[in-house]
This record gives structure tokens, sequence and C-alpha cells, in this order.
């Protein structure tokens, strides 16, 4: 696995090797240039907004997803009705044109109801990929919670504890080993997902590039360096991840 | 004749189609020590997870202490004097003994970890393993794990104590010691329900017995005559059946 990382990142370097044969521009991000500097510093740029949008989005989503999740588990069906019907309606929507929803539409419902606020590409982009994300952390939730045998659940009822308390005690503490990694998949479909916010305007790792390619006209060689970036960013999202499972792993034997 | 402290009144109770319970009444006082006996899917289990509100019940009703069990509510407030010990312990796997002990009293009862810690350790002691204090459940043999469990009950210091076939997971050279520390507190005068096919145990222990079939109580009587005496022809052939061996 680390092994074919590696090697995919060689293949990187020596396609960026061949930079003065054939068809190959890849002066517009020589870093021995000025332009190329100025270049790659403009595309660089976007990492902040692309990371900051990914970070907020999902933690929104964390949070919104539990409380989807939680009533959907309920044996009262009233109770857990709401929560499938969200689930089932947000997981249908395409990201795009949700985007497009929240960004042109919402303020438009909002102004309708006496609230007249401005939705900004930024909190578009994060609204948009927080609620669409949820219906799945949801699903991951529940599935992790449900996998925890009932008797666990029953034992904590006998010994008084009330509902709150058997989530935080004893489901959740046990559940998050089987929770975190689906979780950190769904984390970096939000970082590729935030891409989309380009679209609205929001000037990160894509829109940066976007732009580059319509002033610079080096389309190849622009976009592969953009996929490298996710590329760096997800890995190093895959490796804090996985010395997280260790390090949770190491804590708690089962 | 003081007040019963489990009241139970023409229960009844559906899986689906199924009728797991028909028309179950059943008085247990205070100090009483019960034994329910029967073949297995004729309601014994489901009768004692409705005493403490694990389970619902379609009809009738069932008073523990005084309170009337309906809901969630009533159920939370009854299991405060009622602990309960499963066939497959349950215990938190994620938590040492001690943890698994502390818990209740320190989240439910508002215990200082210091105070919930001595009661752990007393109860610990009373199940003797006090040494396996800091290891977790999945370091323990099954019986073991057994008496930790009934331990975790203790804590919560019940009125009564339901014991839902509390070694049928055991293997075998584990269950008298198991069974030793139910004897124990039964000596101590709790009140308990215990379902159990261990007949051995029942005639040292149970004050009553309890026949169970097909979700209806077929026979019920002190224990001396109930072995002795049986009533009911198919009382008479389940006895005669476990009691071969």
């Amino acid at each position: 696995m680390k092994r074919s990382t590696i090697l995919a990142l060689c293949a990187f370097g020596v396609l960026a090797g061949c930079s003065s044969s054939g068809n190959w521009g890849w002066y517009v991000i020589d870093p021995s240039t000025t332009n190329g500097q100025n270049n790659i510093r403009f595309l660089l740029g976007g990492f902040w907004a692309t990371i900051s949008l990914s970070l907020i989005a999902a933690a929104l989503s964390m949070t919104i997803g539990m409380i989807i999740a939680l009533p959907g588990m309920s044996t009262n069906r009233w109770v857990r009705l709401p929560s499938r019907i969200y689930v089932e309606f947000v997981r249908a929507i395409p990201l795009l044109p949700m985007l497009f929803w929240v960004f042109y539409g919402l303020p438009v419902v909002l102004r309708s109801f006496g609230i007249t606020i401005s939705i900004d590409a930024f909190w578009g982009a994060i609204i948009t990929l927080a609620i669409s994300d949820s219906a799945f952390t949801a699903e991951i939730y529940r599935s992790g919670i449900q996998s925890i045998a009932k008797g666990q659940t029953e034992a904590a009822k006998t010994i008084g504890l009330t509902y709150t308390q058997t989530m935080r005690y004893v489901i959740l503490p046990q559940a998050i080993r089987r929770i975190l990694p689906p979780l950190a998949n769904q984390f970096i479909y939000i970082v590729k997902m935030s891409a989309f916010a380009s679209v609205i305007g929001m000037q990160e790792l894509t829109r940066r590039a976007n732009e580059l390619v319509v002033t610079e006209y080096r389309p190849l060689e622009i976009y592969s360096l953009l996929i490298l970036e996710y590329l760096v960013l997800v890995l190093a999202i895959s490796f804090f991840v996985r010395w997280l499972e260790r390090r949770m792993g190491a804590n708690e034997s089962r | 004749m003081a007040e019963p402290v489990i009241k139970v009144r023409d229960l009844n109770k559906y899986f689906g189609d199924y009728h797991a319970l028909r028309g179950i009444d059943l008085d247990v006082a205070e100090g009483e020590r019960i034994v329910v006996c029967g073949p297995s899917g004729s309601g014994k289990s489901t009768l004692i997870r409705c005493i403490n509100g694990l389970e619902t019940h379609d009809e009738g009703t069932i008073t523990v202490r005084g309170t009337d069990l309906r809901d969630e509510a009533s159920a939370h407030a009854i299991r405060g004097g009622v602990g309960m010990v499963f066939q497959q312990f349950n215990l938190f796997p994620h938590l040492s003994i001690l943890q698994n002990l502390t818990l209740g009293p320190m989240k439910a009862r508002g215990l200082t970890r210091k105070a919930a810690e001595a009661r752990a350790m007393s109860y610990l002691e009373r199940v003797r393993i006090p040494d396996q204090a800091h290891k977790r459940p999945k370091e323990l043999s099954g019986g073991q794990q057994q008496r930790v469990a009934i331990a975790r009950s203790l804590c919560m210091e019940p009125k009564v104590m339901l014991f839902d076939e509390p070694t049928s997971a055991l293997d075998p050279e584990m269950i008298s010691e198991v069974l030793d520390v139910i004897v124990d507190l039964a000596n101590d005068g709790m009140t308990m329900i215990c379902v159990t096919h261990e007949m051995g145990f029942a005639r040292k222990a149970a004050d009553r017995m309890i026949f169970m079939d097909h979700g209806e109580i077929i026979e019920t009587g002190p224990t001396e005559t109930f072995f002795d005496a049986p009533r009911t022809d198919r009382c008479k052939q389940f006895l005669s059946q476990i009691l071969q061996h």
C-alpha cells in the first residue's frame, strides 16, 4: 500500500521531468522562474480555503448526523420517521444542484420569512456540504451503534443509567472504534466534494486552478498539479486517521 | 400478609402473532425466593424481562414495590430497586471490572468515586474475586464474569434480584461457583426470581417453584411438594426428563 503510493508519486516526478520536451509546458509552474513561483503561490493559496471549508463542514456534518441518527434508532416509529425521511431525502439530492439551491435559492426563501441575510460562497458551500454529508454520517453512526449488542443497553438500563448516560458511557465508547474508519472515509469525500464550491466562486484549490488555466491556457500542467494537491491532502488525512486508530486500538483491547 | 413486592395480574404479551405470555398471575412476597423452570420458549425469560420493563407488556398489570409499570419512566423508577443478571453476563468490555461496578452507583446514584469504589470492593469480596478488580472482563473466566455481573447488580443495592438463566452460558465446571454466590444471597434473605434448569440449586435455594409451558404458569408450589408430588402431567413429564441425568 505504502509502496504503491510512493510509486505513484515517482511517476508524477518523471512526468514533471519531461518538462521541456514535446508539448508539455511545465514552465507555467516552474519554481525557478518568477512567473512560475507566482503561479504556484496562487495555486497553493487555495489550500487554506479547501481545508477550513472541509473541516467546518465535517464538524457540522458529524454533529447534525448524530442529531439525526439518535432518533432514527428509536423503537417508536413516529420518533424514527422524521429521521428516516431526512436521510432518504438528503441522500437523494446531488451535491451540485443542492449547492445552487442553497447559494441562490435559500436567501430568497429566508427573505420570505423576513430574514435578510446574504449567504457568501464560503458559508453556502459549508452548509451544502454539511447537510449533504450528514445523511451519510447519520447512517454511519446508526450502523456503528446498532452493531453494539442489545445486551449492553439492557445491562446499562438495569443499573439505572438514563438513555443519555447509556449512550455516553456504554455505547458510544464501544461504537467509536467501528465508526471512526467509515467516518474518515466520509471526511475524504468532503475534501474532494469541496471542489464543487469553485462553481459559486469560492477561492479554493479548484477555483484557483480554473482561474489560472484561463490566463495561462495550460490545463494539463495546472490540473496535474491540482490533482497532486488533493492527493497530498488526502494522504495526509489517511495517515492521521491510521495513527488515530492505532492509538485507540492500543488503549482499548477488546 | 404484607403487600407483595411484585404483583402481576393477567399479564399478556405478544411477539407479533406469537402469544408469548398468557394470563400470568404472580405475587412475590418480601424475602421470597422463587425458581422458574420450564422448557425453552415457555416464556420464563420473557416474564422476568417484563417485570423490570426490558420488554413491554400488552395486557394486564405489573406492580413492583408499589410502582405501576406502564411506560419507560416507571420502568426506570422500578429498575432502581430491581437487579438483573443476564445469561450472557453483558459486562461492559471497554471498562475494567471496578469501573463496571462503579458506573451505576456514580452516574445513577451520584456516589463519589471513593464511595463507589469502596462499595464495589466490598461486593467483589462477597463474590470472592476482589483481586480481579483492575482487569478487563475478557481476561476473566465465564464464571468469574458472571460473578462480576452479580456484584455489579448488587452495587445498586436492589431489593429484588432477577436472574435470567445465569449459568446457561457457562462451562459445567464453572456453574457451581456462580450458584454458590446466588445461594449465599438467598440465605441472606434477598427476594429473588431465578430462571434456571439447575434443579439441585432450586431445591437448595428456592421457597417456591414455578413451572411454565407455552406462556402459562402450569404449576406453582412450595419447593418440597413441587419436586416430590407434582400435580400436573406436563410438570411430571418435564421433571422426569430434566432429572434423568
